[in-house]
């Protein structure tokens, strides 16, 4: 799994529907990847992205993309999901009317850039609503994964309002990691630094769900 | 940027160096490096050394500004969590395990901050004095909910303060210590039994809906006023 030879193809391969601009970004790092090395690709493609205006709306796309699938998730486990405490899925309701929230939020802000919004992606969470605990960990991951997305994309933002917009969505998704990670029993901030993700080690943690 | 032009930045390896010499090159000072890498390290001077000639001498100094407010929140979370720790008021071992947890964490803030304070030339402020005597005196309930507010505070003024941050890499670090505060603030309003909503802007665990709010500098400092000597 180490060699960025093997990460390429791999992900060359997929394809994601109804997420043209997130498939180019991908591509474009892919192409970077596979000449410098995946890890080393994605930041400075991303930087290029961020330059101005533009770059923030590709930003804000892919933060999209995240909050869809999240939104989803959740959506489909309120409906799906059993063995949840009344608790449990009370959190779990106000997680998703705020992912659903984002979603909103991202689309209306990429459309004043200028922007066209990503669509939603076909999305498959394979066995996540099998029980409680496989739900729960799903959620655990992609939480996690949300906040350091945000905040590995976030230095890149351009704009000061798309950077405040951005920063009041992570603190969200850090407070809904801690409540998840609670409902499993696991420290909810394990780390004293939430580690920043590239774009590359996020979209490796979000293929599996992704439909091709 | 099209199809085309990243594609030149990442065949093009001459476009390639421009593109690192426009973004501070590789060998530029990080401060989040300096700040995951912080405990105890010693290369203040090297760092120094190593820092890029800008010309944004302003926007160090702000920053700066910036960074020791954080560090004085810092030492203040810190100090509450030891004296509540020495004080053997939280008796329920898992509660006490994350306020030693936590407590531990913003000890590592407070270690990251003065070295990249110090890492960009700046002189880091000393640690305030603080009076949470009566706040333990109150008992463990006020002291969970004592926390609980301090780590909202935290948390808000971190988010407040991300804007006016100039340096990208001061920036990355300080969003990677504000989403802590967030989970610390998330957790210990769970744990005194605080809804999602809450009554007021820090009171819940999901306070402001979905999309949380920043604080200004002047309205955090009044809020923890009670809890300096």
């Amino acid at each position: 799994m180490a060699s960025s030879q093997l990460v390429a193809p791999e992900l060359a391969a997929i394809e994601i529907k109804g997420t043209t601009r997130e498939a180019f970004l991908i591509r474009a790092t892919l192409a970077a990847g596979a000449t410098y090395g995946a890890m080393s690709a994605t930041p400075f493609i991303t930087r290029a992205l961020a330059q101005d205006a533009k770059g923030d709306i590709d930003i804000l796309n892919y933060a999209l993309t995240l909050e869809y699938l999240e939104a989803e998730f959740y959506t489909r486990g309120v409906a799906q999901v059993k063995g949840l405490s009344g608790e449990e899925m009370k959190l779990v309701k106000e997680i998703r009317d705020n992912e659903k929230e984002h979603v909103k939020a991202l689309a209306a802000t990429v459309e004043k850039l200028g922007g066209k919004p990503v669509k939603k992606p076909s999305l498959d969470f394979g066995g996540a609503y099998a029980n409680r605990a496989s739900f729960l960990m799903t959620a655990n991951v992609l939480e996690d994964a949300g906040v350091s997305a945000y905040n590995g994309a976030a230095p890149l933002i351009d704009s000061v309002d798309v950077l405040g917009a951005a920063g009041g969505i992570v603190q969200i998704e850090a407070r809904h990691a801690a409540l998840i990670r609670l409902a499993r029993s696991k420290p909810p901030a394990p780390l004293a630094f939430d580690k920043p993700a590239t774009m590359d080690a996020i979209v490796k943690k979000i293929t599996p769900f992704l439909k091709s | 940027m099209t199809d085309s032009a990243l594609r030149e930045l990442a065949d093009d390896p001459s476009s390639r160096k421009r593109f690192f010499k426009m973004m501070g090159g590789a060998g530029a000072v990080s401060a989040f490096g300096v700040l995951l890498a912080a405990c105890g390290d010693d290369d203040d001077k090297k760092s120094t050394a190593d820092k890029p000639a800008t010309s944004k001498d302003d926007g160090n100094k702000g920053d700066l500004k910036i960074l020791n407010y954080a560090l004085t929140l810092e030492y203040l979370e810190t100090e509450f969590y030891k004296q509540v720790i020495a004080s053997g008021i939280v008796k329920d071992k898992a509660t006490a395990n994350i306020a030693k947890q936590f407590g531990a964490t913003e000890q590592q803030h407070v270690d990251a901050l003065i070295s990249t304070i110090k890492s960009m030339g700046g002189k880091p402020v000393s640690a305030p004095k603080t009076k949470f005597e009566p706040t333990l005196e109150k008992g463990l309930k006020a002291v969970l909910e004592t926390a609980a507010t301090v780590e909202n505070l935290g948390a808000a003024a971190y988010l407040g303060a991300a804007g006016s941050i100039k340096n990208k890499d001061v920036l990355a670090a300080a969003l990677s210590i504000h989403s802590v505060e967030a989970r610390h603030a998330a957790a210990l309003n769970a744990l005194v039994g605080r809804g999602f909503g809450g009554k007021g802007g820090l009171e819940g665990s999901l306070p402001d809906g979905a999309f949380a709010k920043g604080m200004s500098e002047a309205d955090v400092l009044a809020a923890v006023k009670p809890f300096l000597a």
